[in-house]
């Protein structure tokens, strides 16, 4: 065999770091792997095949994408501007968008209640028009949306900041309108991230435990009442004890894992372009 | 013909104010003045991309103050290009033919002419990123003429080029204007490249304008020490290039003879830097082909090094220590010998 580098002794630091940084990854992926090796295919088929379960499962999955769009909508626009524009206390905004993710979630759940409560101050508006946040699938997108919608706020932002201004100059030059600008230059160029930042919000949206579990324990959806994934493995544990939760845990720590997966592949193929 | 009426912009650092000025239709002109100086601001001003805090924006009579810039006919090009970075070169070009509505039967025509103007056909299902600077910047010209500008904007169009395709591209701009008679205003803080293009110079200090003329004009008389000094750090001449009986090529400027080494024939121009200049008080036994006898017309004061104009004439600025200054005893009125390297010009 040939040496194809010479090898160069490690220095003490490299053990060290290397020893440490082991810890940290056995710390990570034990639990992951033990859940979800735990469970054989066959249990999780026949955990899949209940009502509950599935019924569950789609109910998060189609609240968290009602939640990213509706992200999308409102969100995209704040970012463009906060990317776009200079003011005084932008970095407080900034700091206070991002707020639901550094408070405990349950207290985020009880903040939202607080407004959209029937009797709140949002709740009274959207009673008028017959939309309701206590247990209803209203109520669990607005919380999955209250603590994911900042990583996509910050993605998208970050994306906008990253074209050049002067693009979309040039593109006003050319004869377009702020309309077209925005629409041809300005968000295809950030797409990608917002493309990922959708994708983490909507990976961190179906997780969500503490805000929905706040706002609705039993959701009415597709003539059933099932509860929002986390909080149905919560629920198992709670009353059925560990071999109860764990395939449900396993269906949902395996959907967070795939959005994660498909995250990664596209962010690591934003990098080579 | 643009003119600006007592334009005053906010830069954040300071304000470009008293901005006064007359473009004739079909003219190259030049702003020129250090980076910073608020060039590239006032480009953005005329074309609508930058807020005034006063003044007025007229073209052809016409006030423009309070168009929108789609709505202007102002084309720009910035100094790395901008192009889009997620559309072929076709689709740049297209960008602002659809965005205008241009009728389709005249879409493609439109490309050919201005493809084939710039010599880029064979750039247009090419991405961006694949292209040279100098093929950059003729996508650049091609997206921003395909709309029919009737100013066109550069801003410093050549500087990002290497030393090779910056003189093809002084050429090729220099053609392009010729050719479609549009009216350019070109920034850049290189005087070689006003000289060797504008019909007229403004020169931009510290937010205001401190001159405007011809290149010539501006070089010869300069109306303060920062024009001198930004317009004769660099002795440009114009003149003929031909043969010489020894077989070597001079160049005739002002009736004296400069032996230069280049290949071009004609009408060509030179710059020498000021340190390439030997100063003496007798004259040099050299290889130097070039000797001169001059008087010192001028004396500036840079500090450790002094800026010696010798008037031959033409004039010629010789950069020279002060310790030389001192040992020869360089003021204005004495008599010296200057000598270059025939190597030493530039020719452009």
């Amino acid at each position: 065999m040939h040496r194809v580098r010479s090898w160069v002794r490690p220095d003490a630091l490299s053990f060290v770091f290397l020893f440490l940084a082991l810890i940290m990854l056995v710390f990570i992926l034990t639990p992951i792997i033990k859940t979800c090796v735990s469970s054989s295919p066959g249990t999780l088929w026949d955990t899949l095949l209940e009502e509950d379960v599935y019924l569950s499962i789609m109910v998060t999955a189609w609240a968290g994408l009602i939640a990213t769009f509706c992200g999308l909508l409102f969100g995209v626009p704040l970012a463009y501007l906060l990317a776009r524009h200079n003011f005084r206390g932008k970095r407080l905004l900034e700091s206070l968008i991002d707020v639901p993710i550094v408070i405990p979630h349950s207290a985020a759940g009880i903040a939202l209640l607080f407004v959209f409560g029937r009797q709140q101050i949002f709740g009274q508006f959207f009673d008028d028009i017959d939309i309701r946040f206590v247990d209803t699938l209203a109520g669990v997108v607005i919380a999955m949306m209250f603590v994911s919608v900042p990583f996509l706020i910050d993605s998208a932002r970050d994306g906008f900041k990253s074209v050049d201004v002067r693009l979309e100059k040039v593109a006003r030059t050319l004869g377009a309108s702020p309309w077209r600008t925005f629409l041809r230059v300005s968000l295809p160029l950030a797409w990608r991230n917002i493309l990922s930042g959708s994708i983490m919000m909507w990976a961190r949206a179906i997780s969500e435990f503490g805000a929905v579990i706040i706002l609705a324990y039993h959701i009415p959806f597709l003539g059933g009442h099932p509860m929002a994934a986390p909080v149905l493995v919560y629920y198992r544990f709670n009353n059925f004890g560990l071999d109860a939760a764990r395939p449900v845990a396993v269906l949902v720590i395996l959907i967070s894992l795939i959005a994660f997966v498909v995250l990664r592949t596209l962010t690591t193929r934003e990098q080579k372009t | 013909m643009i003119s600006l009426r007592d334009l005053k912009v906010d830069l954040g650092e300071f304000v470009l104010q008293d901005i006064n000025l007359d473009v004739k239709a079909g003219e190259y002109f030049i702003l020129l003045g250090p980076t910073g100086a608020g060039k590239t601001v006032l480009l953005e001003a005329i074309a609508g991309l930058h807020p005034l805090l006063e003044g007025n924006i007229f073209i052809d009579g016409k006030e423009i103050t309070r168009l929108k810039p789609e709505k202007r006919g102002v084309g720009i090009v910035y100094q790395d290009q901008m192009l889009f970075p997620h559309m072929s070169v076709e689709k740049n070009i297209v960008f602002g033919l659809k965005a205008t509505r241009c009728p389709k039967n005249e879409v493609n025509p439109r490309i050919a002419d201005v493809t084939e103007l710039l010599k880029i056909p064979h750039l247009l299902h090419r991405e961006p990123r694949t292209l040279s600077g100098g093929e950059k910047q003729k996508a650049a010209l091609a997206r921003a003429l395909v709309t029919r500008p009737t100013v066109l904007l550069l801003d410093e169009p050549l500087s990002a080029l290497d030393p090779n395709t910056r003189e093809r591209m002084q050429h090729e701009l220099a053609e392009l204007h010729r050719r479609l008679k549009i009216t350019i205003i070109h920034v850049t803080h290189d005087f070689e490249e006003a000289e060797a293009l504008g019909d007229r110079v403004a020169v931009l200090n510290e937010g205001s304008i401190a001159q405007v003329g011809s290149p010539r004009d501006v070089m010869r008389r300069p109306s303060s020490s920062f024009v001198a000094d930004f317009a004769l750090t660099r002795n440009v001449f114009a003149g003929q290039a031909k043969q010489a009986e020894n077989g070597q090529v001079s160049v005739n400027i002002d009736g004296i003879e400069l032996m230069v080494t280049t290949d071009a024939r004609g009408p060509v121009h030179l710059a020498l830097r000021p340190e390439d200049i030997l100063l003496s008080l007798e004259p040099l036994r050299s290889t130097a082909r070039n000797a001169f006898q001059g008087t010192i017309t001028r004396v500036l004061d840079k500090g450790s090094v002094l800026y010696v104009t010798v008037s031959v004439p033409p004039d010629f600025v010789c950069l020279v220590t002060r310790q030389a200054q001192e040992e020869l005893n360089l003021r204005e009125g004495v008599r010296v010998w200057i000598t270059f390297k025939a190597s030493a010009i530039h020719v452009f």
